[in-house]
């Protein structure tokens, strides 16, 4: 991993009783994609407002570019671009002028300012209309002039806060192909959502946002080791001879690190890797009859899910007690 | 701890931007139509009283502004009522404005302070007020030398800029209390409702209540009322809690300035008439010295409001 541009240590924001944000720590690195993943209400728009020292912190410390966004927020405001959950502009200005007005808040000289702007259009595909009123525009026209305001800015690291969340599935894909043109480019992105799929498609690394805290971090395999013992989910259907305990023959298989019988003939295996040659050989040789054999990488939705069923469980266990 | 960068940064950017925004809205259009109307409207009445009254008045143009003719009050009186409607009208969607178009968010994650966003919606109102009351200014001034066919003097002109600057000052409080609400009312029309009712409070119910109060702190003294008279102390009183209306203190303001006869704001004995020309007007300098208080309170006001729309904008949380 190379020099990290966001450093949190220990990051707190309190509303009066409510803590909000719990002493989270993580680091992002130069140049990946980083989801913050989670329900909503679990800390991370207001993780993202102290990055940016829209919000004060209340414990902990947090650096953007080796500053203190508390301290030095112009400085991180002008390096760091941030596109806001279901972000507005001025209905009544074109897209040119939105762009404008933000160009010339962030100091570009005027000569600049047309060409950097007509530029960053043309990458989100909204040159033709950019001289029409923003008013007109859809709310995946609005995304992608959020986004053309980034380029616009030359933002080493681009903030998006639920940038997908309402957009239909083409819409979706084209932005999530923007983003990974940002990653190209060497800037750093920070994608919260909680649309996982989208999450698993681009980032390299998520950390996952339960109740204030940072539950889990890593990248989807490293999190699906943890939360559900294995990257890959193996299916078998074996018929067994009498007397032959399959789950145990399977479970002695290399890599194989747990064995759920799921049906009466149905067989999955948590593997760190794809077992399915071994596990065929070892159920065949055992006297079983092999009739279906499957293997999928674990989704971040499974890891999801299973994750807040076993918190709901223990949490349940806990208020009990 | 010390932040870095300047307070200012974008403070000019927000503001042409703001202006532009407002000199071309329907609103401000409307708002000057109105102003115009009924400016009009009360100039003509004043001008028609002026020609058949017209003697060897050494103001004539200041009569202008304060002549009324029976029906209609005179024209500071209608800027004294309307002044505060449009400044209303200007600020009280200032910030809530932003919030609910969800642009507040994107606009401060750029490099610039929450001040300069705040104070640059100011001036820019400041200033679209200001372009209002030149352009009256100068319609009045015109229309006394064109229909009136009297030049106007140098101390005259000179006395119509200060009742400009204090008109101003005027428009200043309006502004930063419709700003303020705008901060405390996350829904616009809760602002304009609430900035609306006090000003109706502040105009209407506020001078009778002062009177009201006055005679429940210091209850009239029969002897002065055997003999027909106000008691000074419940006058004192009375004119004192008027005057936190800023109606109040623009009226008085505009008395002093532009009616150079003008000798004190409030009751005033016969000795301390002893010696005075009755009926001459008082030098410049003098005149001012008695609205002095007055333009110092509207000014103060203007700081006040803002000074805690301010804080408050500065202590609100950005996310919706």
């Amino acid at each position: 991993m190379s020099e990290p541009v966001i450093v949190a240590r220990g990051l707190t924001k309190r509303y009066r009783n409510a803590t909000v944000v719990d002493a989270i720590s993580f680091e992002v690195a130069r140049g990946e994609i980083f989801g913050l993943l989670g329900p909503n209400g679990a800390g991370k728009t207001t993780t993202i407002l102290m990055m940016l020292g829209l919000t004060e912190v209340t414990a902990g410390e947090v650096l953007v570019l080796g500053k203190d966004p508390v301290r030095a927020p112009l400085e991180v405001k002008r390096r760091v671009g941030y596109l806001p959950d279901s972000v507005g502009f001025y209905d009544q200005l074109t897209a040119f002028e939105n762009l404008s007005y933000t160009a010339r808040l962030m100091g570009i000289g005027h000569a600049e300012r047309t060409a950097r702007i007509e530029d960053a259009l043309r990458r989100v595909r909204l040159h033709e209309v950019m001289d029409k009123r923003v008013g007109t525009f859809s709310r995946g026209m609005r995304q992608r002039l959020g986004l053309a305001e980034i380029l616009m800015k030359r933002a080493e690291i681009a903030i998006l806060d639920e940038p997908t969340s309402g957009l239909d599935p083409q819409a979706t894909h084209e932005f999530l192909d923007m983003i990974e043109g940002l990653k190209r480019d060497g800037v750093t992105v920070l994608l919260s959502s909680h649309l996982l799929d989208q999450v698993q498609r681009v980032c390299d690394r998520v950390a996952l946002f339960h109740a204030g805290r940072i539950a889990l971090i890593g990248t989807v395999p490293q999190l699906a080791q943890q939360v559900l013992g294995g990257g890959y989910l193996v299916d078998l259907d074996v018929e067994a001879p009498a007397g032959v305990d399959l789950v145990h023959v399977l479970g002695a298989v290399p890599g194989v690190i747990s064995v759920d019988r799921v049906g009466q003939f149905r067989y999955r295996l948590a593997a760190a890797r794809d077992v399915r040659p071994d596990a065929a050989r070892a159920a065949v040789s055992a006297g079983g009859a092999l009739t279906r054999l499957s293997v999928e990488e674990a989704s971040l939705d499974a890891i999801y899910t299973r994750y807040f069923q076993s918190q709901a469980a223990s949490g349940g266990a806990r208020d009990a007690a | 701890m010390r932040r870095e960068g300047s307070a200012f940064q974008g403070l000019g950017t927000v503001m042409l931007k703001e202006l532009a925004d407002q000199l071309s809205s329907a609103r401000v259009i409307i708002l000057q139509l109105l102003i115009v109307l009924i400016g009009g409207t009360s100039l003509w009445g004043a001008l028609d009283q002026l020609k058949q009254t017209t003697a060897e008045d050494p103001f004539l143009l200041l009569k202008i502004f304060t002549v009324d003719r029976a029906p209609l009050p005179s024209f500071v009186g209608i800027l004294g009522f309307l002044i505060p409607i449009v400044a209303i009208g200007l600020g009280f969607d200032a910030v809530n404005g932003e919030h609910n178009r969800r642009t507040l968010s994107r606009i401060l994650a750029q490099p610039i302070y929450r001040d300069a966003l705040l104070m640059g919606k100011f001036l820019a109102g400041l200033a679209t007020l200001a372009i209002m009351l030149l352009c009256l200014w100068l319609l009045v001034v015109g229309s006394g030398v064109l229909l009136l066919g009297v030049p106007p003097g140098t101390e005259e002109i000179v006395r119509s800029l200060i009742f400009l600057v204090i008109a101003l000052a005027y428009c200043g409080v309006w502004l930063a209390l419709a700003m303020l609400l705008s901060v405390v009312f996350r829904s616009a029309a809760s602002a304009a409702l609430v900035a609306l009712g006090l000003w109706l409070f502040l105009t209407l119910i506020w001078p009778m209540l002062a009177q009201f109060l006055a005679q429940v702190i210091a209850p009239p003294d029969f002897r002065y009322q055997m003999l027909g008279l106000p008691t000074p102390d419940t006058l004192e009183w009375q004119q004192a809690l008027a005057r936190l209306s800023p109606n109040q203190l623009f009226g008085e303001c505009v008395l002093a300035i532009l009616s150079p006869t003008t000798r004190a704001l409030g009751p005033i004995y016969l000795d301390q008439l002893q010696g005075a020309v009755v009926g001459t007007g008082l030098p410049l300098a003098q005149s001012l010295l008695i609205a002095w208080p007055q333009i110092v309170g509207l000014v103060a006001g203007t700081i006040v409001l803002f000074v805690a729309g301010y804080i408050a904008f500065q202590r609100q949380e950005v996310r919706a």
